[in-house]
């Protein structure tokens, strides 16, 4: 194809994208794929999965470019691996899903040829998807190698010595922020790996870009901050799909539960602001490791009445949970960037994001806090639930400042990058 | 006929609130943050107030003929005594010589003109009291916090016996117009307006060390030249004295330009310096000026918007004048039972309710600081305007649990 020539060719290895199975990382990687397409790079995209669900999953996935055929025709292939890797896997998530697959899925289609074929531990499993990236690799051509966080580097690095071309590795998450300082020596060793080998860091914060260069020794020179954006759609449900009991106000924690997102303080501060405003109700939207302690937690403090969990949600459920909230909290530990405060603001929705965030370089109309300040937080939350007046000029604000975070101006600057690599 | 400089230089500082949380509203009626507020008064103190006073006093020393006015806001005289005696007495000092005219303004710097006349008379009374306690004269000119102005402001000054008041010469209500002459407010009859002539004294309060300025270097000389082939009556430089050493450092060479001023203007012998009453006194005015709508000289709008320019701000500011009855009230009905500890109590929240209506606690509620941004991070002891407004309506609230106390 001549048009095609002089394009950016770039083998990216992703995760999937939204509505299956959305966290932060899924939806930054279908960002940045079709910012770049709004750019004319063509971008193979290879997509590790399960098996079992392929039927279902992948015709969304496909789908979600094929919606808009005029611009992203050509410019993004996907390249499915059956792999059980998967964005925010550990060690134990990923043994228990391994055992319950050879257990349950292998028995039960004991007949039609499939055999044991994914490894017995989350790090063979990483090496496995590594070894198999280089076969793709091989298969086309390609001027860059584009992967995300650790699970994607032994790939990126395997590909890069097959083929020989720069390899970005973008960070959107490093086993400091997922283990609140106690890494996992085997993860951080390959991130370090990674880090090293590659060309060029992307980096999704300043805040994260601080820690590359603390923790793994990068100079600041090799780490290029890419700030993420949001998808802007108006996202408007009837009232009644969106309002709680007539009178009482909701608080909003939604994410991952668990110790990198700060549920417990979460929790701590409910515990006051209920002390303050009686008719205040929390919901907790998310599952994680730490989502038995929390639920056990508000009923000993006397909140099993006030805090409800709703468990993990997707697609239009999340921008219900968002509308129906009074205010949405963030009260992360350690966040590399953080969309979920973009999302809420889109909703209508005011945010009180933790400084310890990427996302609170890019807002400045929110309120922030340091996450272990609970008095600080109660102090803001109070405060929004009671003024009105604060909360819609948060809102009105906040919008106009989220409306300039586009995925096309990240495409443009990742596309940047690529330009001064490739040259 | 000469071209007189008209000098007038802002001197303020509030009373900063501390971090005033929901958990003090009803247990803690301490709102202000004297650690902060002492440390920014001395550190402003060392950079500008008594290095630029002593350069002045020097100036006027050597050159009798150098003049210049102030208006020093009553809440940064209130810290200069407490936490700054010295810069006090070099003010005093300054008074001492003649060359130096003090105008009147609100007490706190606030912007009581807008929502009670009453409590705007009060503190512009106030602040006259204060100003011949200390410098021993009546200030016969009136400058409204950050310049605000109308027709109808002029109007309720001239009743109160000031000959002269100040204002922006804001374009939309210069017109054609030149501000380098005395005017007469619509509806007064005898006091006369002096408007800020706004490019030469933003030339140096603003540009003086912009390196894309393409004046830049502004030399003596050069400014010198430039007063001297305007045209007029006066040529009014109006500006905040954090000018010299807090905005512009002294080592952009600041001090040295206003140093070098009178040997420059000594050069062109139809320019003179003079204070703003000796303008007053020496010119009639060429023309009449109808300003109905409120200007000020804030930022590139002019208007109020930097104050109550959103819905914080305007609920903010309806709310504390809210009080205003209330407290008073209070005061009267335990006056006449004879209760002298509630009496006590409810004149020190009628103190306290004087110090939040400091324009600069609306200042920092302002959300369109994108364009103006620098200038509105000045001191703001907040991460955003958000958490101004929250901390506001916290000490709010303490105040109005304050009244209903028995």
């Amino acid at each position: 194809m001549n048009m095609d020539r002089g394009k950016i060719r770039v083998l990216m290895f992703g995760w999937e994208f939204p509505p299956i199975k959305s966290g932060g990382l899924g939806t930054a990687c279908y960002g940045i794929t079709k910012g770049l397409a709004q750019h004319g790079v063509m971008t193979t995209f290879v997509l590790p999965h399960a098996y079992k669900q392929q039927e279902c999953d992948f015709a969304q996935v496909e789908g979600l470019f094929d919606r808009y055929k005029e611009v992203y025709d050509h410019t993004v292939k996907v390249v499915h691996v059956n792999s059980l890797i998967r964005p925010y896997q550990n060690v134990d998530s990923y043994s228990e899903e391994v055992t319950h697959y050879h257990t349950e899925v292998v028995k039960k289609k004991k007949n039609d040829g499939m055999k044991q074929i994914y490894s017995n531990n989350l790090f063979e499993e990483v090496e496995r998807y590594a070894q198999m990236s280089k076969m793709i690799a091989l298969d086309g051509e390609y001027d860059l190698i584009h992967c995300h966080d650790w699970m994607t580097y032994q790939a990126g690095i395997a590909a890069k010595k097959a083929i020989h071309k720069p390899l970005i590795i973008h960070v959107h998450a490093t086993e400091f922020d997922r283990t609140g300082g106690h890494p996992n020596q085997h993860v951080y060793d390959i991130e370090h790996y990674g880090m090293h080998e590659a060309d060029m860091i992307m980096a999704v914060s300043e805040f994260t870009k601080g820690m590359i260069c603390e923790h793994y020794g990068i100079a600041p020179s090799k780490v290029c901050v890419i700030h993420n954006a949001v998808e802007n759609a108006d996202r408007v449900f009837d009232k009644g799909q969106v309002e709680y009991r007539p009178g009482d106000k909701v608080v909003l924690f939604l994410g991952r539960v668990t110790l990198q997102k700060g549920p417990d303080y979460f929790l701590k501060a409910a515990v006051k602001v209920k002390e303050l405003e009686p008719n205040v109700k929390f919901i907790v939207a998310g599952s994680g490791d730490m989502e038995a302690k929390l639920i056990r937690g508000a009923a000993e403090m006397g909140l099993a009445k006030d805090m409800l969990f709703t468990g993990f949600l997707q697609g239009e459920d999340v921008d219900r949970a968002f509308q129906l909230a009074d205010v949405y909290v963030m009260p992360s530990v350690s966040e590399p960037f953080g969309i979920t405060p973009l999302e809420s603001l889109i909703n209508g929705t005011p945010v009180i994001i933790s400084k310890q965030s990427g996302v609170s370089e890019v807002l400045s109309h929110c309120l922030k806090v340091d996450f272990w300040d609970i008095d600080r937080l109660v102090n803001q939350i109070v405060a929004v639930l009671r003024h009105k007046i604060l909360a819609d000029e948060m809102v009105q604000n906040g919008q106009r400042e989220v409306k300039k975070l586009t995925w096309e101006r990240v495409g443009a600057k990742v596309k940047q990058v690529y330009n001064e690599m490739v040259a | 006929m000469g071209t007189s400089i008209c000098f007038y230089f802002q001197v303020h500082q509030p009373f900063r609130l501390r971090q005033y949380s929901v958990f003090d509203v009803g247990k803690n009626h301490n709102y202000f943050d004297d650690v902060k507020n002492k440390a920014i008064c001395q550190k402003v103190a060392n950079k500008c107030y008594l290095p630029a006073n002593k350069t002045i006093l020097g100036l006027i020393k050597k050159h009798p003929e150098f003049k210049v006015s102030y208006s020093i806001s009553g809440v940064a005289l209130d810290q200069f005594e407490a936490y700054a005696p010295e810069v006090l007495e070099t003010f005093k000092q300054l008074a001492a010589t003649g060359n130096v005219e003090f105008l009147d303004e609100t007490y706190y710097h606030s912007l009581a003109f807008l929502y009670s006349k009453k409590e705007f008379k009060h503190q512009v009374l106030e602040h006259r009291a204060k100003i011949q306690k200390l410098f021993g004269v009546t200030p016969q000119v009136f400058r409204n916090t950050e310049l605000i102005f109308n027709n109808e402001l002029a109007h309720t000054v001239e009743e109160m016996g000031y000959k002269g008041i100040l204002a922006e010469g804001a374009d939309r209500v210069m017109g054609w117009r030149s501000p380098n002459y005395v005017y007469r407010p619509r509806t007064t009859s005898k006091i006369k307006l002096l408007l800020k002539n706004y490019k030469l004294s933003d030339d140096v309060a603003f540009r003086f060390s912009n390196r894309l300025w393409n004046e830049y270097p502004l030399t003596t000389p050069k400014y010198t030249h430039w007063l001297a082939s305007s045209e007029g009556q006066t040529i009014n430089l109006f500006m905040d004295y954090e000018t010299f050493g807090e905005h512009q450092w002294e080592d952009t060479g600041i001090f040295e330009f206003l140093r070098h001023l009178p040997v420059e203007v000594a050069r062109h012998p139809h320019l003179s310096f003079k204070t703003p009453s000796e303008v007053i006194a020496d010119n009639e005015p060429v023309g009449e000026m109808d300003i109905h709508n409120l200007i000020s000289w804030a930022d590139m709008e002019r208007d109020l918007s930097a104050w109550l320019g959103n819905k914080m701000q305007q609920s903010a500011l309806k709310e504390i004048y809210l009080l205003e009855e209330k407290i008073e009230k209070r005061i009267k009905a335990e006056d006449k039972k004879g209760n002298e500890y509630l009496k006590r109590s409810f004149t020190h929240l009628l103190m306290d309710w004087r110090k939040l209506q400091t324009s600069d606690h609306f200042y920092y509620m302002c959300t369109k600081w994108f364009s103006d941004g620098d200038v509105h991070k000045y001191f703001n002891p907040y991460d955003s305007p958000y958490e101004a407004f929250i901390t506001f309506m916290n000490v709010l609230n303490d105040m109005i649990v304050r009244l209903q106390k028995k």
